[in-house]
């Protein structure tokens, strides 16, 4: 879903900002952006296996926030669907299966967990380095759509899918082979005949 | 967005807030009201006289406020939480189901205005909302500490994941045929359509989609967890799996879940295949009195197809396990996605 967040973005054309400045929506990302954040951190921290994928649901339901404040609504409804509805779902159905005991486990960490953090802040360094350089102190402006497009019609939708199945034809169609492939590799591992 | 679009239904300029605060406030009136009626009218006495009796009978004329009677028995229980219970998750568990289930109702439509938000993305925002639900009852089953639950809530897991494919490949027939996911510019497809040229009662998807309603109406009985598919909390093999610790006020929130969501999916089954709020054919009334009159429409149309669910519900028996997957999994998916290819040769060759 990160990749047509993306195509949102180029969609929409970036502008140095002169007059805009939207309270509300800063509001409600600066507190969004605050309880995402602690629900990560909780996400590594707690030390029950089911807690941490709950704490996941408030982390992937923040990233569904924020694309409708970028306006994606057709983006924010997938990421519900497809990563609340069914990846969150499929992570607590096979920690049930396995092994999910109540209480806290004291054998959740292990042995690489300076690594692990090590590799999150370089890839936190990276990433702001690119989006700052890239995009600087521009903003998000989504005047493109008025008159075409008002809130409650198809615009945005019909945006995304003109990119995926024009702009970026080749590249939605290999990652399609590429699960397909997945899945028949799932497949063939999990038979036993 | 501060312009009043209640305007055309009461003749006042309204704040913003003001006009959200009342739709959010009507919304939630018409979905109890339709929820309670159904359960009066279908698991009350629909049900009694399946099976010769009378159903309640003692409070209200002809047991009409027996609902009420119960409502207030469950609230007087005790809020038992048993000793090894995760208890923030057992609490909030039921809590996530029915905000799963009011969210469903938020892009109904009811009326030209009578909606309590017009989303772009109406019914793909219906499915994914429902699909939430599933994250409530893993986490009761889980919480519970009680192997009964646990096996109910797996059961839920895998049943409802299974037949949310179907139910989302269902509508894609509908939105192909309608070109729009936004639930009013389907209500208006239908009503604006025509067969072979007739337009008295315009084109409602039904004629034109009858597998998609078929394998929507089955895969929403699943989702719902109705007998034949009410593995997850079968009361012969696991008691009442997820929900066996619940009781007092969680119990009935589960159970207003269960009855509102089959409300929800109703309308939205009528929305999409019966033409929604609209009248068989436009017959030129104005908007203004289409909000009053809309309303009836749905509602007369959801809660025959409710009935539709209870009439299965109380005549057939359960089916096993494996039998379930199987139907999911190798009739109504392909049967879904044959329906898919044929609908879009159609569109495009006419």
């Amino acid at each position: 879903m990160n990749s047509a967040a993306l195509i949102i973005a180029e969609v929409v054309p970036l502008v140095t900002p002169e007059t805009t400045f939207d309270a509300p929506a800063n509001v409600v990302f600066a507190v969004q952006a605050v309880v995402m954040i602690f629900a990560a951190l909780r996400v590594v921290t707690t030390k029950n296996v089911v807690h941490a994928a709950l704490w996941l649901v408030v982390v992937l339901g923040g990233v569904g926030l924020n694309y409708i404040l970028l306006q994606a609504e057709f983006v924010a409804v997938t990421q519900f669907l497809v990563y609340l509805g069914a990846v969150i779902v499929l992570f607590l159905f096979g920690v049930m299966l396995t092994r999910a005991p109540l209480g806290v486990s004291d054998d959740l960490d292990n042995n690489q967990k300076k690594i692990g953090i090590g590799v999150g802040v370089a890839l936190l360094a990276v990433l702001s380095y690119a989006l700052i350089e890239t995009f600087g102190r521009s903003e998000l402006t989504f005047a493109a759509y008025e008159g075409v497009a008002g809130p409650n019609t198809n615009g945005r939708t019909q945006a995304v899918s003109d990119a995926i199945f024009g702009q970026y034809l080749i590249p939605f169609e290999m990652l399609s082979l590429l699960l397909l492939a997945a899945l028949i590799g799932a497949i063939v591992l999990a038979r036993r005949d | 967005m501060t312009q009043a679009v209640l305007y055309p239904i009461l003749g006042l300029e309204l704040a913003y807030w003001q006009e959200t605060t009342i739709r959010v406030l009507l919304g939630l009136v018409a979905l109890l009201l339709l929820t309670g009626g159904a359960v009066y009218l279908y698991l009350f006495k629909f049900v009694s006289f399946m099976q010769s009796r009378l159903g309640p009978m003692e409070a209200g004329p002809y047991g009409s406020m027996q609902l009420l009677a119960e409502v207030g028995k469950w609230l007087q229980k005790e809020d038992i939480f048993t000793e090894d219970s995760d208890k923030f998750i057992f609490g909030i568990a039921p809590a996530v189901v029915l905000a799963s289930t009011f969210l469903m109702f938020v892009v109904i439509p009811a009326g030209p205005n009578a909606v309590v938000a017009d989303l772009g993305t109406g019914i793909y925002f219906v499915l994914a909302m429902s699909s939430l639900s599933v994250i409530g009852i893993l986490m009761a089953g889980w919480a519970s500490a009680n192997k009964y639950a646990l096996m109910g809530a797996l059961r839920a897991g895998g049943q409802l994941i299974a037949y949310e494919l179907p139910l989302i490949l269902a509508v894609v027939g509908v939105v192909i045929s309608a070109g729009s996911l936004n639930l009013q510019d389907i209500v208006a497809a239908q009503s604006d359509g025509a067969i072979f040229g007739w337009t008295g009662i315009g084109n409602p998807y039904i004629l034109t989609q009858i597998v998609g309603f078929t394998i929507f109406l089955i895969a929403v009985q699943a989702e719902l967890t109705q007998t034949p598919f009410d593995m997850p909390i079968a009361e012969s093999e696991l008691v009442a799996g997820y929900q066996v610790e619940y009781t007092g006020i969680r119990f009935l929130v589960y159970f207003i879940a269960e009855f509102a969501t089959a409300v929800a999916f109703a309308a939205v089954a009528s929305t999409l295949f019966l033409g929604g709020w609209q009248l068989p054919g436009a017959w030129g009334i104005s908007d203004g009195a289409m909000n009053a009159i809309g309303p009836i429409m749905i509602s007369t149309k959801a809660v025959l197809l409710v009935g539709v669910v209870f009439w299965v519900r109380f005549s057939l028996p359960r089916f096993r396990e494996d039998q379930l997957q199987k139907l999911a999994w190798k009739v109504l998916i392909p049967l879904a996605l044959a329906n898919i290819v044929v609908t879009g040769v159609m569109k495009v060759v006419f």
